[in-house]
């Protein structure tokens, strides 16, 4: 069922889904400025000593989270990985608590409990990740198979590396996945390095061509295209909902960063960096914004002035206090379900939550 | 009151609450149309249909991951490991996503797994550990550990119950050899530990199956009042009846059946070094299987699972000393 990717073509008006108004198409570019501007300041926060420990970012594969979230409803449930904070973004977290939780204030996501983005926002639908991957394939085939014993229309999707593809879960999650036929979408976000090591070094066969043994689709998106993802990703969960079971999407993307702020990837060819770099996903998405007439500037002087906001409001926040380190080990009394997140997609024009 | 063997109690509380409560689903492999390696399930899939009495794939990290993601969107997974040995295939997802979970991003967790435990059958090195204390040291998770019909059938109500991932430590050893009386309907048992025999010149405390090695050995040590204290939960551990114990006996033997180094009666000992000291007439003394791989051929096992000589011997010195 796997699909050849043609070369990614260059930036232009090449609509990828007819599915979106002009302002879906907006606001996938501003979750996609959003997220680069918040980790550019995340940066130079950690440049300053403000973010503790190191700091990841998914610079150049904004499209890969931006595009697979916006085509998620409220009520469907995601496990995001730490490349991919436009995912965050677009279920409702806000760039305030996104730069608290960077530097580990009280009003972050995790309130200090855990760093950079591990993390997810329970009252939006988001199971936060953990760092052994790919770990959430199977929690978010465990939410798959409960919907479907319910009979529920929902789906859980999640992603994961092209280093995650060499790990037992990987084939554990995909296995219980297709035998039990369950509504979730697998995204392999294919950035072709594992910390230093190369895909060459990881697989031998393109993972893609797995699923096919797993008895459901793959299929390859250009995962510098936004709206590509989402097309993909909205097909896959139709699929989903419908009771066609499992999609395993593989976006081909590239790391434009090492593999956190320490790392200078010098085990990565110039010229692959140089290439990758002419395939920009947010330059795609302005440009093609900037034929269909969009002012481009005026959303980037939005997203920045959100960001300063955010970034004073964020350095202005308390530090958690030590005092309370050893409360909520344990849950006492009811759990607390998962909450809906927003869905902003035009095509799920009910249910709009407000931005947490 | 019924009378029931120790699995009967353990089958007769998950059919309850397979019953009571459409939010608990057994997942394990081999449980649903055979029943279960043990027999624990049988008859379920009949009554309560595949998809609450779910044959897995042969997967632990599945089993554990996937039940966790059934449990965050609403569910009540019950995991059954073919045996508690196993649970190292699935100890990540264990350990890492459910243990940290409700600390990290205060998202509750309730899934109970069922590990059949414990050695004693010749099950060789890979169908009889006890690896209970592996847990302790991984914050978030419960554990909890039976010895008797009624505690297995009571205390896993309870597994079930609570919010929070529990370990339900079912010792195989025990299923069909203990019976008792069992309260129909369900009813929780606390996590607190629990007098097995009331006494007062020395206390023994183990948990699970040793109690009742425990007990045997202490039934008579030339007359001695001797205390048996059945821990019954081993996170949260109950340190009030400890030391309580080790106040009105100051002497003290703790028995464990899993490997010497760091066991949960590790755990005790230093518990009572610490805060029981002052209470203390001699020494605190451990008895425990050696830091060996269970061996399979029965006199090597019965050298190193303590036996009712080897504990009545601990007890005869520490008496004396």
């Amino acid at each position: 069922m796997a699909t050849d990717m043609a070369e990614p073509a260059a930036a232009g008006t090449d609509i990828a889904t007819e599915q979106m108004t002009l302002d879906d198409r907006i606001w996938l570019l501003r979750a996609m400025l959003l997220m680069r501007g918040l980790e550019e300041r995340a940066m130079t926060l950690y440049r300053q000593g403000k973010v503790p420990g190191s700091f990841y970012d998914g610079y150049g594969q904004e499209a890969v989270s931006a595009g697979a979230a916006f085509a998620m409803a409220p009520e469907d449930r995601l496990c995001i990985l730490h490349r991919d904070l436009a995912a965050h973004i677009i279920r409702g977290v806000s760039p305030e608590r996104i730069l608290a939780q960077y530097m580990g204030r009280a009003n972050g996501i995790t309130a200090g409990r855990d760093g950079n983005v591990h993390f997810g926002d329970r009252h939006l639908g988001c199971v936060g990740m953990v760092s052994m991957l790919p770990d959430m394939m199977l929690v978010a085939a465990g939410m798959a198979m409960a919907f479907k014993l319910r009979g529920e229309p929902r789906c859980a999707l999640t992603w994961f590396g092209d280093g995650s593809t060499s790990r037992g879960d990987f084939h554990e999650a995909m296995n219980w996945a297709g035998v039990q036929k369950l509504p979730v979408v697998f995204v392999l976000e294919n950035n072709q390095y594992a910390y230093s090591t190369p895909v060459a070094k990881q697989y031998a066969v393109d993972p893609v061509e797995r699923a096919a043994a797993y008895g459901f689709a793959g299929v390859t998106v250009d995962g510098n295209d936004a709206e590509a993802m989402f097309e993909a990703t909205r097909a896959a969960r139709e699929r989903a909902i419908a009771g066609d079971g499992p999609t395993l999407i593989e976006a081909i993307t590239m790391r434009m960063h090492g593999h956190a702020a320490h790392d200078d990837m010098k085990y990565v060819p110039k010229e692959q960096v140089e290439e990758w770099r002419k395939r920009d996903p947010v330059e795609r998405q302005e440009t093609r914004l900037r034929e269909l007439g969009v002012d481009v500037d005026a959303v980037r002087a939005d997203v920045r002035a959100e960001i300063d906001a955010a970034a004073e409001a964020a350095l202005a926040s308390p530090m958690p206090d030590p005092a309370t380190v050893t409360n909520g080990v344990f849950c006492e009394g009811e759990p607390e379900a998962l909450g809906d997140g927003v869905a902003r997609w035009s095509g799920f024009a009910a249910a709009e939550k407000a931005v947490s | 009151m019924p009378t029931l063997t120790y699995l009967q109690a353990i089958s007769a509380a998950l059919r309850d609450e397979l019953r009571a409560d459409e939010r608990v689903l057994m997942m394990g492999e081999d449980i649903g149309v055979f029943g279960g390696a043990f027999k624990v399930t049988d008859g379920f899939i009949d009554e309560f249909g595949p998809d609450r009495v779910m044959d897995t794939p042969l997967a632990e990290s599945g089993i554990i991951g996937t039940a966790i993601g059934a449990a965050v969107v609403g569910m009540r997974p019950v995991c059954e490991m073919q045996f508690s040995d196993f649970i190292s295939c699935g100890f990540d997802q264990l350990v890492n996503v459910a243990g940290k979970m409700h600390y990290r991003q205060g998202l509750a967790v309730p899934i109970t797994v069922r590990l059949p435990s414990g050695g004693g059958f010749s099950g060789g090195p890979f169908h009889s550990q006890n690896p209970e204390a592996w847990f302790m040291q991984s914050p978030g998770i419960k554990i909890v550990a039976p010895s008797t019909a009624e505690d297995a059938k009571g205390l896993l109500h309870s597994a079930i119950r609570d919010p929070n991932p529990v370990c339900f430590m079912e010792h195989k050893h025990l299923y069909r050899r203990i019976k008792g009386e069992v309260p129909e309907g369900i009813f929780e048992t606390p996590m607190k530990a629990r007098v097995a025999r009331a006494g007062s010149d020395l206390v023994v405390i183990a948990y699970g199956a040793m109690v009742h090695t425990v007990l045997e050995a202490t039934e008579d040590i030339d007359g001695a009042s001797v205390e048996v204290l059945d821990l019954r939960s081993l996170v949260p551990l109950d340190t009030e009846a400890i030391l309580d114990s080790v106040r009105r006996c100051s002497k003290v033997v703790v028995v464990d059946e899993a490997n010497f180094t760091c066991a949960a009666g590790a755990q005790v000992a230093a518990l009572i070094a610490e805060k029981g000291f002052e209470d203390l007439d001699g020494p605190v003394v451990r008895v425990a299987t050696p830091d060996v791989p269970i061996p399979f051929s029965p006199p090597l096992e019965q050298a190193v699972i303590p036996s009712v000589e080897r504990v009545k011997e601990a007890c005869r010195d520490l008496l004396e000393y």
